[in-house]
């Protein structure tokens, strides 16, 4: 033989690998002591906290009262989608740039997809985990009512499965704007902090004035905490949304926005490593 | 495949960041089997070739060839092929031993047994133990691990062995030598020059980001850099006389003067001579130097 082959890999690798990833990726998240309390355990904490704070308030009409583990259940879903999501992947991703691990597998055959199928699995199976046991301990513990009727849970469902997606990606793409590993969670924390107190997570969100309203709308953690409150709220609440409805079209359109500006911010600015030129 | 071809084949590499020349028209080849050591001060450029030939950095300008592949834009097959320790790693490592290297060895064609790559590096004791709760030199050898798990035809080594014990180094030694009796090509940078003469079947040193000298280990420096020297103590005076034929000068001292005191016969070990070498560079560029400024 005169040329030189290269042999090439089998077909169907990266869907492999990626599964393989997604064990890898689930196993390390739960033996790290912090991503586990500051993303996963973190809504449930703080619906404890809430309910437990706000037990004598009611937070419905005269004639419809509700708890506050009942009123503060929808956000903390919401919370729990943009904590497992964005703001641990982003500051995952953004250690593992600066601690060496991205640079190692730049030197090896896996493919940048099974990678980000590690990443998004590990997302989905954690915020499965995480959604079970809010509605778990909310209906269990602090006796919330919830919905009966499958089509509440259908919408739960595509709510959910879109946000987490969204929020999955996103955090990959987040994960370029800290400078060095270290300062991620510096970065990262207050951009979620703050969606999460004008989005209606901490603070009902028809507190908040008009044009703070307004500029949640632009970000997707409003729509997807209004999608929550649409499944789990009474339909009454729904005249308190801005425009007088739980608008799930909305939901629908900014949230998918969302994981398309994602995807292509993604495509263009993730690399293994940033090679200097 | 031919087997004349080079597995790495490098011509002319210039690397510049900014205004500042890292590499300054570098070639050389390695051929299929044989274990290259690039060495050289720090800050003399071995990494930076090291890294354009892995694909972690793009060449300015000159031709590089890695296993018949640019390595500018070689895929994941090219990369199947290839075996990289870096200088420095700092995971985190919130797996096993064992977790991380059956992980790893999953992303390759034709991997090496776990069982035999951790018995190799020596990690039987450790394999169930996660990496970060390992020594330095326990995380260098999964490093190295990692390397070859993939049965790699070139392995690249950045600085190996930094952080072993002596013991280590002897047990990482005898892990190349069976690597290259696998017909594994090697290129190794480090600064322990014995490490370079053990292992190594040619090296190249580089200096300034120009490569100096490029020869068989036991010809680098030439002839003249290898004529050993013959030492000894006369009337409580150091004396010592280079020549390439110690054992009549030894003769001759001894005819003279008895058993002379303190004698000594020294090779240059690679060492010297590559001390030497840099040390010539170093004095050539400062005469250089001076000479344009005048």
């Amino acid at each position: 033989m005169t040329t030189t082959t290269i042999p090439t890999l089998p077909a169907g690798r990266t869907i492999k690998l990626g599964l393989s990833r997604i064990r890898y990726e689930v196993k390390t998240y739960f033996r790290q002591g912090d991503a586990v309390f500051f993303s996963f355990l973190f809504p449930l904490v703080m619906l404890t906290i809430f309910s437990v704070a706000f037990s004598e308030q009611s937070f419905g009409s005269e004639a419809a009262p509700l708890s506050a583990a009942a009123f503060y259940l929808p956000g903390m879903l919401a919370a729990g989608l943009l904590l497992s999501g964005l703001q641990n992947l982003s500051i995952d991703i953004a250690g593992e740039k600066g601690d060496g691990t991205l640079k190692r597998f730049a030197g090896t055959p896996l493919p940048v997809l099974s990678y980000f199928i590690g990443k998004i699995g590990q997302v989905f199976a954690t915020g499965i985990l995480q959604a079970a046991m809010l509605l778990f301990v909310a209906g269990v513990v602090f006796q919330v009512e919830l919905p009966s009727e499958p089509a509440k849970w259908a919408t739960f469902a595509w709510v959910f499965l879109l946000g987490v997606s969204t929020s999955a990606i996103l955090g990959i793409a987040l994960s370029g704007l800290p400078r060095t590993g270290k300062s991620a969670t510096a970065v990262i924390i207050p951009i979620a902090l703050v969606l999460q107190f004008i989005s209606g997570v901490y603070l009902g969100f028809s507190l908040l004035p008009e044009w703070l309203q307004n500029v949640a709308s632009v970000f997707p953690l409003k729509w997807m905490a209004q999608g929550m409150r649409a499944v789990f709220l009474p339909e009454d609440f729904a005249s308190l949304e801005q425009g007088g409805t739980w608008d799930l079209p909305g939901v629908l359109v900014v949230t998918a926005i969302w994981l398309v500006v994602g995807l292509a911010a993604t495509r263009m600015t993730f690399r293994w490593i940033r090679k200097d030129s | 495949m031919t087997t004349t071809e080079p597995v790495v084949s490098v011509r002319n590499l210039h690397k510049r960041y900014g205004s500042f020349t890292a590499l300054d028209g570098v070639s050389f080849d390695i051929h299929r089997g044989e274990t290259f050591a690039l060495l050289g001060p720090n800050g003399a450029g071995k990494s930076t070739t090291i890294e354009i030939l892995e694909g972690y950095r793009d060449r300015t300008s000159g031709e590089a060839s890695v296993l018949g592949v640019d390595p500018g834009t070689g895929g994941l097959a090219w990369k199947a092929r290839l075996g990289i320790v870096l200088q420095s790693t700092g995971e985190s490592g919130n797996v096993t031993v064992r977790e991380q290297l059956t992980h790893f060895a999953g992303f390759y064609p034709n991997p090496r047994d776990v069982d035999e790559v951790i018995a190799a590096v020596g990690l039987q004791d450790k394999q169930k133990t996660l990496i970060r709760k390992l020594s330095g030199g326990q995380r260098r050898r999964v490093d190295v691990a990692l390397g070859i798990i993939g049965r790699p035809e070139l392995l690249f080594l950045d600085e190996p062995t930094t952080g072993f014990d002596p013991e280590a180094r002897r047990q990482f030694w005898q892990l190349i030598d069976s690597l290259k009796q696998d017909g594994t090509t090697i290129l190794l940078t480090t600064h322990y020059l014995d490490e370079a003469a053990q292992l190594g079947d040619r090296a190249g040193v580089i200096a300034g980001g120009r490569l100096i000298d490029i020869g068989a280990i036991d010809e680098i420096g030439g002839a003249e850099a290898r004529v050993p020297i013959v030492r000894w103590k006369q009337d409580g005076e150091r004396k010592s006389v280079r020549t390439s034929e110690p054992g009549l000068v030894v003769a001759k001292i001894v005819a003279q003067l008895g058993e002379p005191e303190a004698l000594e016969i020294i090779r240059p070990s690679l060492e010297d001579i590559y001390l030497q070498l840099v040390a010539d560079h170093a004095a050539a560029e400062a005469a250089d130097l001076m000479e344009n400024a005048s």
